[in-house]
């Protein structure tokens, strides 16, 4: 235990008082990364169960897990797929691919090598300019820092297309973690999903290198449309004759780094759901939108609109349908809090996703925007919700 | 009908007057702060823009538009340099009836709106729908339709800000920010979800 004698050692510096108090948070972020805080939440706003926050947030870490290893996975056999034998990728990455690894696609090693030397340094770089951002607003703001930022930065890197340039992914962590969280005073106090808000504002900063066909496969000057875009332009058939549907269950497909599989997720969600980390109501809401609304364009039909014919469970497999369901709809903090308003909340962003995905040219995929839009209107529907609930026993009482 | 009813959803969600036109900012940032308060002030909004937008619309159509005097013998006249004074008139007068209206009839909110209500009269988001009305030449059908829409899309926006800010309340929002300061900010980050619509064609 020297590294723990050490820390105590250290620990006076840190204090009121001592050498270096104004670093307190940068202190304290190592001690709890290494070491479990002694002291753990006990009012009573956690009665009923013993987790605590630094619990809730490693288990949804760890949930990301199976859907990070698969996008690295996949993310270089999509790649390695599409590279012609004698191909090579240039600069750094083609230094550190070639040293440990190959461009075989059906070497499971040589892909997720691949997907590493791109998801890694993607992650890297979210991880350390969120991090340093939550410090410095720790530090000035005198609170600590909280382990929500491991989930807000994974999530964010895997929803990253693979190509993306890596002055973009630490402008938009920077954008998401300081205007959609430290401006509201940090955890638990934003409204929208840092995450989403920082790929949103990238997404509209820079539509050239986040949107179109040619960023989802990590291969320069490679076009690859991903599975919506197919649709919107040439319809189910087109994209059934590419993949089949236990493909695109699987995530044989390019796209996101981590939306891909959408197995991978669900094992993910079912270790949420079954902790109860994220609100069944909420995943259930989400779904149900989601059929309601494409069983009813299936029905109508449109003769210019492909997408119109798309079924629910092709909604389910492809773009980002369901990591946003599972990862982003689900978070506490910006979601409704109230029972009634989860299944309203989710079922709005259900509704949304199917919306912009069939309705909305401009946007092929629809569930980011549709979860910051129900974001908006979390509030509202905890309001009218509680309302309700004041009037009906306030009738009781008379 | 399909063609008011893809009319009335553009006006509410994809040209939003608050948050795709920022009109109407004084009031939206202003009147935010309770839920209770920002629905009437909504309905407030709504009301006076189905009754104002269409009302300019019949001024523009038989006084005020190119010939549009011809009834009266006057085929000649083009009397729309006096659109802007007219619409603020009759925006004006409106305001001024449901002022009264609200002081008799449902004081609580007339307390509630203060000095917003008279307010309404100089809001950017009405005198906006009369002109967007004569820049797009809506006829008389199509401008009850626009201006509830854009009144119900108004409100929509004020509502959803009022129930955020009274979430905010239990933010801990940096000194130099707190007041208007995040609400700018608040407004802004409300804007980029509403773009989920920039986009659509109906």
């Amino acid at each position: 235990m020297g590294l723990r004698k050490f820390l105590d050692k250290q620990e006076h510096h840190f204090q009121e008082g001592g050498r270096f108090q104004n670093w307190y948070a940068l202190y304290e972020v190592f001690d709890t990364f290494l070491y479990s805080p002694s002291s753990v939440t006990r009012s009573t706003a956690h009665v009923r169960d013993g987790v605590d926050l630094k619990r809730i947030m490693i288990t949804v870490w760890l949930a990301a897990f199976p859907a990070m290893f698969y996008g690295m996975y996949n993310l270089g056999f999509q790649a390695n797929d599409v590279l012609a034998t004698g191909m090579q990728v240039e600069g750094w990455r083609g230094f550190l691919i070639e040293m440990l690894g190959g461009y075989d696609s059906s070497s499971i090693w040589d892909c997720f090598w691949y997907g590493a030397v791109f998801f890694v340094p993607i992650y890297a770089v979210t991880f350390l300019v969120g991090i340093a951002w939550e410090i410095l607003f720790a530090m000035k703001r005198g609170h600590e820092v909280n382990e929500g930022f491991f989930v807000t930065s994974i999530l964010f890197a895997l929803i990253c297309p693979p190509d993306i340039p890596l002055w973009q992914v630490a402008l938009g962590i920077s954008f998401g973690v300081v205007i959609g969280k430290e401006v509201f005073g940090g955890t638990g106090k934003n409204f929208l999903n840092p995450a989403l808000t920082g790929r949103a504002f990238l997404y509209f900063a820079y539509p050239a290198q986040m949107s179109g066909d040619a960023i989802w496969t990590a291969v320069d000057g490679h076009t690859g449309a991903t599975a919506l875009s197919i649709v919107a332009s040439d319809g189910m058939a087109a994209l059934q004759e590419q993949i089949s549907w236990m493909d695109a269950f699987l995530g044989g497909m390019s796209g996101s780094i981590g939306e891909t599989s959408t197995l991978a997720i669900l094992l993910g969600g079912v270790l949420l759901l079954a902790t109860r980390i994220a609100s069944w109501r909420i995943v259930g809401g989400v779904m149900i939108g989601m059929m309601a609304l494409s069983f009813l364009f299936n029905t109508i039909g449109s003769s210019g609109n492909p997408s119109f014919a798309m079924p629910w469970y092709w909604h389910l497999v492809t773009g980002g349908f369901a990591f946003g369901m599972i990862f982003m709809a689900t978070d506490p903090v910006s979601a409704a809090m109230t029972n009634t308003g989860k299944w309203a909340y989710g079922i709005l962003i259900g509704l949304m996703t199917v919306l912009i995905r069939v309705v909305n040219p401009a946007f092929p995929e629809g569930i980011m925007l549709a979860i910051l839009f129900a974001n908006l209107f979390a509030p509202l529907m905890d309001h009218f919700v509680v309302q309700a609930n004041i009037k009906r026993r306030l009738a009781r009482v008379k | 009908m399909e063609h008011y009813l893809s009319l009335f959803v553009r006006s509410i969600f994809i040209e939003n007057m608050a948050l795709s036109f920022f009109l109407g900012m004084c009031t939206f940032l202003a009147i935010s702060k309770k839920i209770q308060a920002a629905l009437g002030l909504s309905i407030a909004v709504i009301v006076v823009l189905a009754i104002t937008v269409p009302v300019n619309n019949l001024i523009y159509h038989y006084l005020l538009a190119d010939g549009a005097l011809a009834w009266a013998g006057y085929p000649d006249l083009d009397l729309s340099f006096l659109g802007l004074l007219s619409y603020i008139g009759v925006i004006a007068a409106i305001v001024q009836i449901m002022e009264m209206f609200l002081d008799k009839y449902v004081p609580a909110l007339y307390n509630a709106l203060g000095v917003f209500l008279p307010l309404i009269t100089v809001n950017c988001a009405i005198m906006g729908a009369a002109l967007f009305m004569v820049e797009r030449d809506y006829n008389f059908s199509e401008s009850v339709v626009f201006g509830v829409g854009s009144g119900v899309g108004w409100g929509l926006a004020i509502v959803a800000l009022a129930g955020i800010r009274e979430k905010l309340k239990y933010s801990d929002i940096p000194e130099g920010l707190q007041g208007l300061g995040i609400t700018f900010i608040t407004v802004g980050l409300m804007s980029l979800g509403f773009m989920s619509f920039g986009g659509i064609d109906i």
